[in-house]
């Protein structure tokens, strides 16, 4: 099976092909059918990897495909590596893809045929590079899916491209993205310089005998590329705005998939990471001030889908706590939980935009139990498992983290817990705001709101189901002995660093009285948030204060768009003005002149004078006598 | 010093001299003058030289022929003092320091050859004379010779066809 | 006699020669100034010629070595005679032309 991997990546590249080249001769329900078949095809072949990793005591197999890139110092083969952690991720990259798909066909019906092809182009397209990224089995490969990621990120965040602002958005995207991968190439640099190569295989078992100042080079690197990709401070703002691209994207990429890929990479890379000694500090530090920050941002915003984007901020911070805590299985375990319960948030998000036909706000919304049954209830155990409330799945991963941070320091422990009570609050202020109380929208909404079609509800049931059982593969010791089983499977991707690692124990009371503490005040703040918005009734008078710096998310695109974009923006016209007009042209513009009045002068030699003819062969000759005797 | 010698400084003076005033007088006529000066200088060299055959040539054709020729076209135009108009100083000065710097550089380029102590042989050797001189030309340069003579028959006819008022 | 005077002596008949021609107006100055510096080139051909008869002749007493020169002399006031003809019909031609027969008129070359 691991022979025939190759198909995996290239049946959605197939459909993007198809749906790309023929978008305006491919019907709208052919280009629905094709670019979901095509996720189903890998979904199905990832389950058979799948049975065939899970066995006990298979080890990782590389294939190559064709030799990619290969000179006298540097072999670079385009190779797949499938282990317990890429077929974990193309799991959840295919299945949850494929449901995003199906919902697609229905949210995107108003779209003309071609751009609706377009749309399903775009996104197996993403599909194609994100599996390259988790199955790339050298950072090159991963590269070229993570640029890909972002080229597609780019693309149907800019979907609707005939508005401005979404261009904008996209724009902002790709660039913050830019900013790093340019940390990510330095590091593929210095790996190459430092190891002869960038696969798996070939590094991994130096990163021993190497200096730790270069291995913390190196990972810090790759983290400044994991903050562009997966939002984290200080390149995070491009999230929020990429919610101008339709919601089935923002379910996809922005919370199930692409911002995960920093945390594959990480956990990827697990041996250098324990290895060096600052970066854990540093990714554990910026992932835990990015959940606290984000999360304060989000208890203050209106926008659905805005809440939402700060949320995912905020658990990526959360996985990138347990990153830099050596929680990697636990961060992994979030990263697929996550998945489930924020696509089924987004999307049920969806459904409500488009029953409210394209609002919103969520101060215009309210008492859509009534109307939207199933989109209602899968929102509500979305809400829950997000919580962390057991025995949903949020509840399992979020506190393997929040164990691993307090076995570290309980400081990390307590201000994740305070961003996990935040979390609760602003989703159940999103959830009370959005379906209980009394409807606040127009007359006009009120008469066309309805459940949405079965293509768009049945992926929100599969999700829900997959919210509130997946975190049994995760069960932790406190509660069954060996029952960890998302541990064991992946014990060999990490069994270099938890070796190095040694045992952080707590003891099994003080976990008790930890996670009962935790819950406790998870649910006081749900019941608190629930009686506080559940009645919401619109206020006109705009936010004052604090309340107000959190709902201009603190203001940090102003202040980057005044130190950063404003230099740069002044530099760029001194360097128009004055570099290119005098220097540069000036350079170019002054050769021709200088030819043109040269010339000018030596026209003057043919002044046809017989006498000065004659003047000029004297002094050449003189000249020729000179340089004869003299240039010996 | 032997007369030889005197001879040959005050010849040389009479021609640097000569040629000089060639160049800077104002009166054509005062040049050719001058000019035949120089070449009578150039004929005493040629005697101190025993160069006797072209000594007497020179004089002949030169002084004799060439410059009369000269002063037939001069009175011809009617040439008196004539008033150059000085119009480019700059091309003056010019043409005197590219004469003055080719005569500073062949000079320059002979100063190292080993023509320091090479003599020429004055006062006698049988080569300038007449005789000799024949015997070479009519066995070894005959053709030349006779060529020479066709020159001149085409000078004389080109000189004809261009100076024709038609 | 050193061979350096006459090779000097020469040298300056010669550039004379040059700063006349490049100096005058008058097209016959300088048509004399052209026969100046044959002139020269002639007074050095002939010392040149007794120079090598000096060399030879203390081998060989009836050597015939530096003959050569001063037939080239010879040939070359043939030459000047052609010359002198044809250029002074062409200066009289030019004369009648445009009544003078200052070079700077001449700069038909430009066109």
């Amino acid at each position: 099976m691991t022979k025939l991997t190759y198909l995996i990546p290239l049946f959605p590249l197939i459909g993007f092909l198809v749906n790309g080249l023929g978008r305006r001769m491919v019907p709208k329900s052919v280009a629905g059918l094709i670019g979901s078949a095509s996720v189903l095809a890998s979904f199905i072949l990832s389950v058979l990897v799948f049975m065939e990793v899970r066995v006990d005591g298979f080890t990782a197999q590389e294939v190559k495909l064709f030799s990619f890139i290969k000179t006298a110092g540097l072999d670079i083969p385009f190779a797949f590596q499938i282990d317990q952690l890429s077929s974990l991720f193309l799991l959840i990259i295919t299945g949850v893809g494929f449901l995003i798909h199906v919902y697609s066909a229905a949210y995107m019906h108003e779209e003309e045929p071609q751009h609706y092809a377009r749309y399903f182009a775009y996104l197996n397209l993403f599909v194609f590079s994100m599996l390259l990224l988790v199955l790339g089995a050298n950072y090159v490969i991963m590269f070229i899916g993570w640029e890909g990621v972002g080229l597609c990120s780019y693309l149907l965040i800019g979907y609707w491209f005939k508005n401005g602002d979404y261009n904008d958005a996209a724009k902002k995207a790709f660039v913050m993205n830019r900013i790093g991968d340019l940390g990510f190439l330095l590091a593929v640099f210095w790996m190459i310089g430092q190891f002869g190569s960038t696969s798996f295989g070939v590094i991994f078992p130096k990163v021993d005998a190497t200096a730790p100042a270069v291995l913390t080079g190196i990972t810090l690197l790759l983290f400044v590329g994991a903050t562009g990709k997966s939002a984290q401070i200080p390149l995070y703002t491009w999230l929020p705005d990429a919610m101008a691209g339709p919601t089935p994207v923002s379910a996809l990429i922005h919370a199930a998939t692409m911002v995960t890929a920093g945390i594959y990479m990480i956990a990827r890379s697990n041996i250098m990471y324990t290895l060096a000694p600052i970066t854990p500090t540093v990714v554990a530090v910026i992932g835990l001030a990015t959940a606290l920050f984000a999360a304060t941002i989000a208890i203050q915003q209106n926008d659905i889908k805005k809440v939402l984007a700060y949320s995912t901020v905020s658990q990526l911070g959360l996985m990138f706590l347990g990153l830099g805590v050596g929680a990697y299985t636990g961060a992994v375990f979030h990263v697929m939980t996550h998945a489930f319960f924020k696509a089924l948030l987004f999307l049920g998000a969806g459904s409500v935009i488009h029953a409210m036909h394209h609002e919103q706000d969520i101060r215009n919304m309210g008492g859509l139990k009534k109307h939207l049954p199933i989109t209602h209830f899968t929102f509500l155990i979305g809400c829950i498992a997000i919580a962390g409330i057991p025995p949903f799945s949020g509840f399992f991963s979020k506190d393997e983290i929040l164990m691993g941070a307090f076995a570290h320091s309980p400081v990390l422990y307590f201000i994740g817990t305070f961003s996990a009570l935040l979390t609760a609050f602003y989703m159940f202020r999103l959830y009370a705001m959005t379906f209980l109380g009394q409807f606040r929208g127009t007359q006009e909404q009120q008469l066309h709101v309805h459940e949405s079609p079965a293509a768009m509800t049945v992926p929100l049931i599969v999700l829900a189901l997959l919210a509130i059982v997946a975190g049994f593969v995760g069960v932790p010791e406190v509660f069954i002995k060996d029952a960890h089983w998302l541990e064991k499977f992946l014990a060999p991707v990490f069994a270099a660093s938890t070796a190095k690692q040694g045992e952080h124990v707590v003891s099994h009371s003080t976990e008790y009285a930890l996670m009962g503490g935790t819950v406790l005040a998870i649910l006081v703040v749900m019941v608190y948030a629930l009686k506080k918005f559940g009645n919401y009734s619109k206020t006109a008078e705009p936010a004052t204060g604090f309340a107000r710096v959190l709902e201009n998310k603190w203001y940090v695109d102003e202040i980057y768009d005044a130190v950063i974009s404003r230099p740069l923006r002044g530099f760029s016209v001194f360097l128009n003005n004055v570099m290119e007009r005098s220097v540069i042209d000036g350079v170019v513009n002054g050769t021709g002149k200088f030819i043109q009045y040269s010339s000018r002068q030596f026209r003057w030699l043919q002044s046809g004078q017989v006498g000065s003819y004659i003047l000029i062969m004297v002094v050449a000759t003189v000249v020729f006598f000179i340089i004869q005797i003299f240039g010996k | 010093m032997s007369i030889t010698e005197v001879l040959f400084w005050f010849l040389t003076a009479l021609a640097l001299l000569s040629a000089l005033m060639v160049v800077f007088s104002r009166n054509p006529v005062h040049s050719v003058l001058w000019l035949i000066a120089v070449f009578f200088a150039i004929s005493g060299h040629y005697i101190i030289l025993n160069a006797q055959f072209l000594a007497i040539v020179n004089l002949i054709v030169y002084a004799g022929a060439i410059m009369v020729l000269f002063l037939f076209v001069i009175m011809l135009m009617n040439l008196n003092a004539e008033a150059e108009p000085q119009k480019n100083r700059w091309l003056w000065w010019a043409g005197t320091i590219a004469g003055g710097s080719l005569m500073l550089v062949i000079i320059a380029a002979l100063k190292d050859t080993e023509t320091k102590t090479q003599m020429a042989f004055v006062k006698g050797g049988d080569i300038g004379l007449i005789q000799n001189l024949g015997m070479v030309l009519f066995k070894d340069y005959v053709l030349p010779f006779e060529i020479s003579s066709v020159l001149f028959l085409s000078a004389m006819v080109g000189a004809v066809v261009i100076g024709k008022k038609d | 006699m050193p061979i350096n005077y006459y090779i000097f002596l020469a040298v300056a008949l010669f550039s004379i020669g040059v700063i006349g021609v490049l100096t005058r107006r008058n097209a016959i100055i300088v048509f004399m100034c052209i026969e100046l510096m044959l002139n020269a080139v002639n007074l050095l051909l002939v010392a040149f010629s007794k120079m090598h008869y000096a060399n030879a002749v203390t081998f060989n007493p009836g050597t015939t070595t530096g003959a050569e020169a001063q037939l080239f002399v010879f040939f070359i006031m043939v030459v000047a005679a052609a010359e002198v003809s044809v250029g002074l019909a062409i200066i009289v031609m030019m004369y009648r032309n445009i009544h003078s027969v200052d070079i700077n008129f001449l700069n038909r070359l430009k066109h």
